[in-house]
């Protein structure tokens, strides 16, 4: 087969159908979007039936991988970085029951915060969970080792995590792909019980897999994605996981490192390797994209053996991307940059799209809170959260998906009145219902405006779950019928809108308000496509 | 052969499309390329940028080390002064002239055309004239790709391939207008390397 240029999570998505899945299940989050939407595009995959709908969340997403890989089949679930935290919960107990078909997940980290809120590194949950992870140094690893992940998944009986960075998701190169494998066939698990966790089960399933980190460490060992290589220079021993691999030889002219270097990228830590590389450098270098995960192992609590060099001792930025510059000044031979950004350069934020209905939204929000002083909008993950910049300068909190609702309602539980939160449509089917539930069980006095706009917009405008629903699902959690109130966020409602968001800001008690207008960007594209077959 | 390219723009103003015309052209000159690329948050309307390398030999960094770039390719002139940083000493910088303001800071456009004019090795052109001229103002971007290909070492045939494999579900018609919009672009800068 000949070469095509991938996008790292096109690479992975292409390795996962290669590689048998049956099934695969997301919520869309910056970097790690890319890769349904290959699955969801590809021929092969609707040939070969694979489930490639989005879910409501990355919890449902995750627990549904599981019951397929309960059901006998391979599958994989794909978010970004903060998404791991909803999905904890079925993440760290799917490697106490085990699998019976492999499990990949997918967890795409965002050192730098490009497109986040925090640059957590998702090594740490894997490491907690006690499951191998994958970090790929480049497309065709992304490729291979989701080709084969399955079976090592098989395996060691756990999920397996890919854990991928920004750089990795969204950077283009050429790839091999393989033979296509065939797909499982429905097989129930050997032990009909392997899935309940009922302590009993569990402690017995629990010494199973601690049981299994030997297997695991054993397979980093003899990993085709670890390796060591010497060098003359035994002053310093490099361990470089994942990209951090490429900014290392990046320093080196035709890849000609003079120390020796230990490039990981299968985990638990090949410990044989390691312990070969401190035994012979007098001190060890670890550059790893992310957080000092392998730094703080090798260093240790109480940090008395050779030295150890990376993001713990200032060799390296504590925080943000690396990046070949940062590399080379911590090895010693810093890279000349070029000139200055001159003084005319001005800063450039994002911002919502001219005509979008957010706009109207805030613009209307802002007038109908003239009366009482601001500092009182709770915001949620989406392309509103831009209304916390000029000229809106709308909102006072964004923490995490559906976070609006249940902060307002704290805070209207201190007493601050009026409170308001702005979540989107998709945003609230994917962790603002339960908030809403709990406002409307003890008659909070908040008012929420979900932003509807069809779907999910800051990703790319992917299908929003609950589309056309919205006002059901409110009322249907319990929110009184005359304090729904619909709305068309377009300039000439304003003054109509104001009023009504004015008169819902002085009720006591759940108000929902729902602006309704689709986003510019899907609306626009669908207009194109009707063109077209005209 | 090595070429570290930067591409600069604005979210929206087609930058991704220049870099899979050379994308594609260096593929098919079998020649190794990686492309770093920035979706998500800045794509609406914030400044973005996507770093491309070509090179006959391994690419190891998805990212061009900073003070290494070649060719620093912007669709919009602010933004191309932004990652001066990056350029190597003998690198180029082309640039279209035509600002995108869409911040209530955004310099006089005078002021930023006089930081262009001080560097050595700048190309500058208005790009959204040329574009219009050659039949559409929305090829600006593949008129920015024709002057910056005088400095891009991928044959120029190549490069045309890389349009035709681009536009051309789009119809004979689009494609032949880039065609133009390209070779209108390169008239710009060729004989200046």
């Amino acid at each position: 087969m000949s070469k095509q240029l991938f996008l790292g999570d096109e690479a992975i998505a292409q390795g996962a159908i290669d590689g048998g899945l049956s099934g695969i299940y997301a919520y869309p989050g910056t970097p790690s979007t890319e890769i349904m939407e290959y699955v969801q595009g590809s021929k092969q995959a609707a040939e070969r039936d694979i489930h490639r709908q989005w879910s409501s969340n990355e919890k449902t997403a995750m627990e549904a991988a599981l019951g397929m890989s309960y059901a006998g089949k391979r599958s994989m679930v794909c978010f970004k970085h903060v998404g791991l935290n909803v999905a904890a919960d079925s993440f760290v107990n799917a490697a106490v029951t085990g699998v019976n078909g492999g499990v990949v997940v997918v967890s795409a980290d965002d050192p730098s915060m490009h497109s986040s809120q925090n640059e957590q590194d998702s090594r740490f949950y894997a490491k907690f969970a006690m499951i191998p992870i994958l970090e790929p140094s480049n497309q065709q690893e992304a490729y291979d080792m989701m080709y084969t992940a399955f079976e090592l998944s098989e395996r060691v009986n756990t999920p397996v995590m890919l854990r991928i960075t920004t750089r990795m998701a969204h950077s283009r190169a050429g790839v091999e792909p393989r033979p296509t494998k065939e797909q499982r066939v429905v097989s129930l698990p050997e032990d009909p019980r392997q899935f309940v966790l009922l302590p009993a089960i569990a402690r017995r399933n629990y010494r199973k897999l601690l049981a299994m980190q030997d297997v695991m460490v054993d397979a980093s060992e003899r990993s085709p994605f670890n390796s060591y290589t010497d060098g003359p220079k035994r002053s310093m021993g490099i361990i470089a996981t994942g990209i951090a691999h490429n900014y290392l030889m990046e320093n080196f002219a035709d890849g000609q490192c003079p120390y020796p270097v230990l490039k990981v990228s299968q985990y638990p830590l090949p410990r044989k390797l390691v312990e070969r590389l401190y035994a012979e450098c007098d001190s060890i270098m670890v550059l790893e994209e992310g957080a000092p995960v392998v730094e703080e192992l090798i260093r240790g609590y109480m940090n008395n053996g050779k030295p150890v060099h990376g993001r713990l001792d200032g060799t390296l930025p504590r925080d943000g991307e690396l990046n070949p510059n940062l590399v080379a000044a911590a090895l010693g031979s810093p890279r000349a940059e070029g000139g200055p950004v001159p003084s005319v350069v001005k800063m450039r934020p994002p911002s919502l799209c001219q005509g979008c209905g957010h706009r109207d939204v805030y613009e209307a929000l802002n007038k109908a809170l003239e009366p009482y002083g601001t500092g009182r909008v709770f915001a949620d993950i989406g392309c509103y959260t831009l209304g916390a910049l000029p000229p809106f300068n709308a909102i006072n909190s964004c923490v995490d998906m559906g976070a609006s609702i249940t902060m307002a309602k704290g805070a209207a539980d201190a007493g601050l009145q009026p409170a308001v939160a702005v979540i989107g449509d998709s945003t609230f089917t994917h962790s603002g219902m339960t908030g809403l539930l709990d406002a409307v069980n003890e008659g909070a006095s908040i008012t929420v405006i979900i932003s509807d706009n069809s779907t999910t917009g800051m990703t790319g405008g992917q299908q929003s779950s609950a589309t056309g629903r919205i006002i059901d699902i409110c009322k249907g959690i319990g929110v009184d019928p005359d304090h729904i109130k619909v709305i068309t966020p377009l300039k000439k409602n304003l003054d109509e809108n104001v009023r009504t968001i004015a008169d819902e800001l002085k009720h006591t008690g759940v108000s929902v308000i729902i602006p309704q207008r689709e986003c510019i960007q899907t609306a626009s594209r669908k207009a194109k496509a009707a063109a077209k077959t005209e | 052969m090595k070429n570290d390219i930067v591409l600069a723009g604005v979210g929206g103003q087609g930058i991704l499309s220049i870099a899979a015309a050379i994308g594609h052209a260096a593929v098919s000159s079998n020649l190794n390329i990686k492309q770093a690329e920035v979706h998500g948050m800045s794509q609406r309307g914030g400044d973005v940028q996507s770093h491309l390398r070509v090179s006959d030999r391994p690419i190891a960094s998805d990212l061009v080390p900073a003070g290494g770039a070649d060719l620093i390719i912007s669709v919009e002139p602010m933004e191309a002064l932004r990652y001066l940083p990056m350029l190597a000493p003998s690198g180029w910088v082309v640039t279209s002239t035509t600002p995108f303001v869409n911040i209530p800071d955004y310099p006089p456009v005078e002021d930023v055309l006089a930081e262009l004019r001080q560097l050595k090795r700048c190309v500058a052109i208005d790009a959204d004239a040329i574009a219009k001229e050659a039949g559409s103002a929305r090829a600006s971007n593949i008129v920015m790709l024709g002057a910056a290909s005088t400095f891009i070492d991928i044959p120029f045939e190549r490069i045309e391939e890389g349009i035709r494999a681009l536009f051309g579900r789009k119809g004979e018609q689009v494609v032949a207008m880039n065609l133009k919009a390209l070779r209108a672009g390169r008239a710009h800068s060729e004989g200046q390397r």
